[in-house]
């Protein structure tokens, strides 16, 4: 079963053999990244700014580049298998506004993949080309531009945190309107702000690069269009809210993470805003601020999102219902572990600390204890669901096909589905999330 | 869906249109534009690239889908190449030198 | 299920329609990647160009520009060929496709022999960047620069090429229907389009006196 082409009505994504080999370059790319951290590892930061990486560093820039250049073009293919298989391979009368949201997140993160990765491959790649001919294309003391580099990387970089999110909306989408009972407020605006989301994410990378030397100018156009990205983030957050009015709500575990996910990545969406204006940004650029903004946003919004997501399709994946209890007792040890170790970082990052530096002053101490001790609790929400998620596959009660009562076209597959998901092609004639009745 | 065909001496025509606007790309690198030789080089590259795309690979006959995404190349290029110019120029030190005849 | 050419349909595809038209889709999807990849170093380059406009010239005039002309005329011809040899993979006409398929790769062999040739007289005369290069004056860094946008630039092409008369010749031997051949185009035609641009950038910046 593939999380595009089941949902799509498909037997299959449009490349099988692509799939696969998207996954072989996948575990290559992944071999030769940890071959990096075993051989002696790399110590230029993951955001390799030259001309340190390009020219003075004695670490393994050119594995840990290759590794990462491997490991995009695993994303490009199946990016290009996604986008092939929604095009063409619909199931009869599954139009594009019937398309389940998740698949549309899926579609839009697709898009930014396609766009976005080969930057930064052929970026790398030059930074290894520095390192072993010594061009001096990013290096000032022969006559190059560090900001270059940045320009370059971030052009990726910052579309890809779209990459990472984007996904976890989709899931929200799906799991809000199945234990409200309600089809998604805005189905439109929200399949539309996707894909808004995806393109605008593109004119926004120098964001990152306020404090660089950049041009002021240039930093103020960046800074308008920074704020311009977070509306369709908001849309879909207002429609979200919408769709739970008047729903009938019940809370088991998939749906306490997505309530998590839309309070939490509201948060870190404002703070993202307040990053944004660059007067703020030139005191709060590299402290913990910005920290605690992106993990509001990638743990408070998108692991939530992933564990709403695991919760959700696990019986369809596995034929196995996990115990709903302990999964609820996970779900908030988690958002009180979060919560515990981030939002210490708003205000340390606030009141000065460094980001990346090895000690702090004293003055931050009780802070960053409260961090630590959250982050020991949120370990503990980590560990529960892996053990009882790995105790279900072989001790709990079989699943149904559709334990949720669900509408989408995966819950009419048994669980698990059978190799082709469907016996025969589905016809759909239904809308989106027709919970109500059908008249 | 069917593709509009390409006759044998259609893409003959298509050669020759290639080849003459390469004489006359390289002809025209001789002569001192000044800071128009950049914008000319590239509009008859853009030529002979269009040419190729819509003819050769069929781009003329091919699904809305498919000529979307070719553009979305070339747009995310072009915004790739506006945004980090854009500061460049603003931040690079005026170079005093220029071609012949050049003005920045 | 099967096609003109009585091969069957490949799973998953219901048609032959639904086949075609996700194969070139996705093609399509990959080029738009490729822009993407070597849009980077166009963007390099342009930020060297706009900065450093004479010492570009002057490097770029080191170049032979009828060599670089020979070069783009060929490749241009092997996308005609190659064109040719879809539209008769297209009628049926497999062997006379596999003609212009072999015509294509030698003209694609053709332009690597004549860019191993420029390499290797770059690197006589010590314009390959690095501890050697032996460009003198205050237009040396930026000479350098260029040299080395010149060489990676020129070099990924070089590697596509590569890559482009394998496929030429795996299209060639397995000739069952025009569905692959047609891809292979796509692609054969791009990596052309990359070098019509490559030409006057790095060969043609300026040869007036």
């Amino acid at each position: 079963m593939s999380s595009i082409a089941s949902p799509s009505g498909s037997i299959d994504v449009a490349f099988p053999r692509l799939n696969l080999a998207s996954w072989y370059v996948f575990v290559v790319g992944g071999v030769l990244t940890f071959a990096t951290l075993v051989i002696g590892g790399v110590d230029t930061g993951w955001t390799f700014y030259t001309p340190y990486s390009s020219t003075y560093a004695n670490s393994h820039v050119i594995t840990a580049a290759a590794g990462i250049f491997v490991v995009g073009f695993s994303s490009i293919l199946t990016a290009i298998n996604f986008i092939a298989t929604v095009h063409t391979m619909r199931a009869p009368g599954l139009t594009w506004m019937r398309l389940p949201l998740f698949v549309w997140s899926l579609y839009a993160t697709s898009l930014i993949i396609v766009l976005g990765t080969p930057v930064i491959a052929i970026t790398l790649a030059l930074v290894a080309a520095e390192r072993l001919f010594r061009f001096g294309i990013f290096n000032p003391a022969l006559g190059g531009d560090p900001l270059l580099f940045q320009h370059l990387f971030w052009f990726y970089s910052h579309p890809a945190v779209y990459v990472m999110i984007l996904p976890g909306m989709g899931v929200v989408s799906e799991v809000i309107s199945c234990f409200s009972r309600k089809r998604v407020f805005g189905y439109r605006m929200v399949a539309f702000s996707s894909l808004a989301i995806a393109l605008l994410g593109f004119l926004v990378w120098g964001h990152h690069m306020f404090v660089s030397g950049m041009s002021a100018f240039s930093g103020m156009i960046f800074s308008l269009l920074s704020f311009l990205v977070a509306i369709p983030s908001a849309i879909k957050v207002f429609n979200w809210t919408a769709t739970l009015h008047r729903g009938s709500i019940s809370f088991q575990t998939p749906m306490l993470y997505a309530l998590g996910f839309i309070g939490l990545f509201t948060i870190g969406g404002l703070t993202g805003l307040f990053l944004a204006a660059m007067a703020v940004d030139v005191h709060v650029h590299d402290t913990y601020f910005v920290i605690a903004h992106f993990h509001y946003i990638m743990v408070g919004g998108m692991v939530m999102g992933y564990l709403g997501g695991i919760h959700y399709w696990w019986p369809k994946m596995t034929g196995r219902m996990y115990p709903e209890s302990w999964a609820r007792l996970a779900a908030l040890i988690v958002f009180i572990g979060f919560n515990l170790t981030f939002f210490p970082q708003f205000v340390l990052g606030y009141l000065g600390m460094p980001r990346r530096y090895h000690a702090y002053p004293p003055e931050f101490q009780v802070l960053n204890v409260l961090s630590s001790a959250g982050a020991s609790i949120l370990a503990v929400g980590y560990l529960i669901p892996m053990v009882y998620l790995l105790w279900s596959l072989r001790y709990a009660p079989r699943a149904s096909s559709n334990p949720w009562g669900a509408v989408g076209l995966e819950w009419h597959t048994p669980s698990p589905p059978p190799p082709h998901n469907f016996a025969k092609t589905p016809v759909v004639s239904d809308e989106t999330f027709s919970y109500a009745p059908s008249t | 869906m069917t593709v509009r065909e390409l006759s044998g001496r259609g893409a003959a025509t298509i050669l020759a249109a290639l080849l003459a606007l390469t004489a006359l790309t390289t002809a025209v690198a001789y002569a001192d534009l000044g800071r128009f030789a950049a914008a000319v080089a590239i509009a008859i590259a853009t030529a002979k690239a269009l040419l190729v795309a819509f003819y050769f690979m069929e781009l003329r006959a091919s699904s809305r889908v498919v000529r979307v995404y070719a553009a979305a190349g070339i747009l995310f290029l072009a915004l790739l190449l506006l945004g980090t110019l854009d500061d460049s120029v603003r931040r690079l030190p005026a170079s005093d030198e220029t071609p012949a005849g050049a003005s920045r | 299920m099967s096609d003109a050419a009585g091969s069957p349909v490949a799973e998953p595809f219901e048609d032959l329609e639904q086949e075609r038209a996700a194969r070139r889709l996705g093609m399509w999807v990959f080029l738009a990647t490729e822009v993407l990849f070597f849009g980077g170093l166009f963007t390099g380059y342009a930020v060297y160009r706009a900065g450093h406009p004479a010492a570009f010239a002057e490097a770029s005039r080191r170049l032979d520009v009828l060599l670089g002309a020979l070069n783009t005329s060929v490749l241009l011809t092997s996308s005609f060929t190659m064109a040719t040899a879809v539209r008769l993979a297209r009628e049926g006409s497999g062997r006379r496709a596999r003609a212009w398929l072999a015509l294509t790769a030698a003209l694609g062999a053709a332009f690597l022999a004549v860019k191993g040739f420029e390499y290797a007289e770059k690197f006589r005369e010590r314009l390959v960047p690095g501890a050697s290069f032996g460009v003198e004056g205050p237009h040396a860094p930026a000479e350098r620069i260029f040299f080395s946008f010149y060489f990676v630039m020129t070099g990924l092409h070089a590697l596509h090429m590569l890559v482009g008369l394998g496929v030429v010749a795996a299209v060639a031997r397995r000739l069952r229907d025009d569905g692959p051949v047609e891809l292979a185009g796509l692609y054969w035609h791009f990596v052309d389009v990359v070098w019509i641009y490559l030409f006057p950038l790095l060969y043609l910046v300026s040869r007036h006196a």
